[in-house]
């Protein structure tokens, strides 16, 4: 059969048809796949969450509330107010990385994940595995930014030691647990700016001795 | 000669995409840091490879020569589009490794490369297989060299530890290593092919 | 400042070729001399340039309104297609000696996978990640284009002069070609790797 002859109508239809068939054969599919993909997003979601949190049955999860930057995930148990899971970013040494950290009520890390990052492999991509490895001091899990100094232990004071040959990024890492531990709320001091102030008890409506503006959020 | 069999067999060995044509060395060196990455890489390339070879050779005769190349543009995009919706609701992991070079395939030089060079020429049984060869080519080479790769970078082997992370050699899971490894292989079988 | 930023973070710490892996193909195929280098460096400066204002306006104002981002595969290729057809005519009548000086890589640069891989990174805006402070909008994503292609023509240029260099050495016969290029390469984005950080 001969090609068909490249007069205008042949190259108009020719090109329509084929548009057409290109659109109906993805229209169809982006609504075939439309909600398996919204559920592959929530479906991640939770478990980045709930991998975070203590591993306690019953655990009902607040919906996300915006704080300093951060998103931070209440988890109840029987109304009971006792963890928070803090999604939180940062500059690490290749870009932005995203991290969701889980806090017991007294302040400990339960666990964290890396959700995203650009860190070199095999270097400052340790970070998903290295601060939770319980060998030396590089574990953060079940420590508390108050009572331990989450900064490396080059920097003056710190009690963390940093991955091998990635300084930069434990540094952001160990940056962005604490900015995490300070949009938690829970009944211990903020771990950084050494500011003394007291975050609000949960659901009592106490008056807030801060040393920033309040906001009306902080009052429930 | 056995024309089909010839037909797919040549982009297995003679034409190798990788080895053979030089062809499609973006994802080759961008995506080979696992074995398992380069592999669906490869499979990827494949479905758009031998969808886009059928439908290409179904209509070649309906599409006037002028306006050849956006018709198969647009073939080729749609495909690719399918692949990636496909990817992102089913396998979402490998979709999120896989990131930007999932809609790179349509510039993939292979796949446009093949339409205009097989498909716009052959018949729909003829051009699948050159599709299926030309993309298990592909896929081989790429699943060989993401092997070696992951092998001496971590130690493993389709995410199985071979021996301990420690003695491997990182730069060969960064950007470098790609170009270093591919270099080295692609001497080697160089050698083998004479 | 944050334009410095990225205009650094571009040519050096992330260049395209030698950290991104994008157009790999025409690296190997049009380094072989430095003028070649040059004009292909030239042409694609142009045409990324322009792709990525138009498809950034595209995706901005009609892929994100009427929600069919999964549409952006074929509208960008398809426009940058048309586009890089486009730029031969206009060309080709307002300045003949650009045009002779660049028309021949003009063709090539469609199936360019930098252009469009370039193309969907500032759409998506997630070339922002890597550098501090930078936000996607289209003056920063304009600027990271133009300095990414900055980036591609420096390693295109440097490459180009190692190969002069070595088609004049004795290489291993195995390794001649194609080995050879990319064990230089390889070298060359080692070398490169020592800007990881500075951004």
């Amino acid at each position: 059969m001969k090609r068909l002859e490249s007069n205008l109508l042949n190259m108009v239809l020719s090109l329509t048809m084929v548009t057409l068939g290109a659109a109906a054969l993805l229209g169809g599919l982006y609504v075939m796949t439309a909600e398996p993909i919204q559920q592959q997003k929530a479906e991640k979601q939770q478990a980045a969450i709930s991998a975070v949190l203590p591993a306690i049955e019953g655990l009902e999860i607040a919906p996300a509330e915006e704080k300093d930057g951060n998103t931070i995930y209440k988890a109840y148990k029987d109304g009971e107010w006792v963890a928070t899971a803090v999604q939180t970013e940062e500059t690490g040494f290749g870009g932005k990385f995203r991290l969701m950290v889980g806090f017991d009520k007294e302040g400990n890390v339960v666990n964290y994940e890396v959700l995203e990052h650009q860190e070199t492999p095999g270097l400052g991509d340790h970070m998903t595995t290295w601060f939770k490895t319980d060998k030396n001091r590089q574990s953060v899990v079940g420590k508390n930014p108050v009572t331990t100094h989450f900064f490396v232990s080059k920097d003056e004071g710190g009690e963390v030691d940093a991955i091998t040959a990635a300084t930069i990024s434990s540094r952001a890492f160990l940056k962005a647990v604490r900015n995490a531990y300070n949009s938690c709320e829970s009944d211990q001091t903020q771990a950084v700016s050494g500011a003394t102030t007291l975050l609000p008890e949960e659901n009592t409506g106490e008056p807030v001795i801060t040393e920033e503006p309040q906001n009306a959020e902080d009052h429930e | 000669m056995n024309k089909p069999l010839n037909t797919f067999t040549n982009g297995l060995l003679r034409e190798n995409p990788t080895f053979g044509l030089v062809l499609g060395m973006c994802p080759t060196l961008a995506t080979t840091t696992s074995a398992i990455n380069g592999m669906s890489m490869g499979l990827a390339t494949l479905f758009v490879l031998v969808c886009s070879n059928v439908v290409i050779s179904l209509v070649r005769n309906l599409i006037p020569d002028k306006v050849h190349i956006p018709a198969y543009i647009v073939v080729i995009a749609s495909f690719v589009t399918m692949v990636q919706l496909l990817m992102q609701a089913y396998l979402p992991g490998i979709y999120e490794t896989l990131g930007l070079f999932i809609p790179l395939i349509v510039v993939n030089c292979i796949v446009l490369g093949r339409a205009e060079a097989f498909a716009a020429k052959n018949g729909i049984g003829l051009s699948a297989l050159d599709g299926l060869g030309m993309g298990l080519g592909f896929t081989l080479s790429l699943t060989v060299l993401g092997a070696i790769r992951e092998l001496l970078g971590s130690g493993m082997c389709f995410g199985r530890a071979v021996f301990p992370e420690h003695y491997g050699m990182l730069i060969f899971v960064l950007a470098p290593g790609a170009f270093i490894a591919l270099a080295y292989l692609m001497a080697i079988v160089n050698k083998i092919r004479k | 400042m944050v334009y410095f930023l990225i205009i650094i973070s571009a040519i050096f710490v992330n260049n395209i070729v030698f950290s991104q892996f994008l157009g790999i193909c025409p690296f190997l195929g049009v380094s072989k001399k430095i003028d070649t280098a040059a004009g292909m460096g030239a042409a694609v400066t142009f045409v990324l340039t322009l792709a990525t204002v138009v498809t950034y306006l595209l995706q901005k104002f009609v892929l994100e309104v009427f929600h069919v981002e999964f549409l952006q595969t074929i509208l960008f290729i398809l426009v940058i297609a048309a586009l890089v057809q486009m730029i031969e005519i206009v060309l080709k009548k307002i300045s003949p000696s650009l045009y002779q000086a660049l028309g021949v890589f003009l063709p090539l640069i469609t199936t360019n996978c930098c252009i469009l891989g370039v193309a969907i990174l500032v759409g998506d805006g997630t070339w922002a990640g890597k550098v501090p402070g930078a936000e996607a909008n289209l003056l920063q994503g304009m600027v990271y284009a133009f300095a990414t292609a900055i980036g591609f023509a420096v390693a295109l240029i440097l490459f180009a002069g190692i190969r002069e260099q070595l088609a004049m050495s004795r290489v291993p016969k195995t390794m001649e070609g194609t080995p050879i290029a990319l064990l230089t390469a390889g070298l060359l984005a080692m070398a490169f790797m020592g800007f990881s950080g500075v951004v």
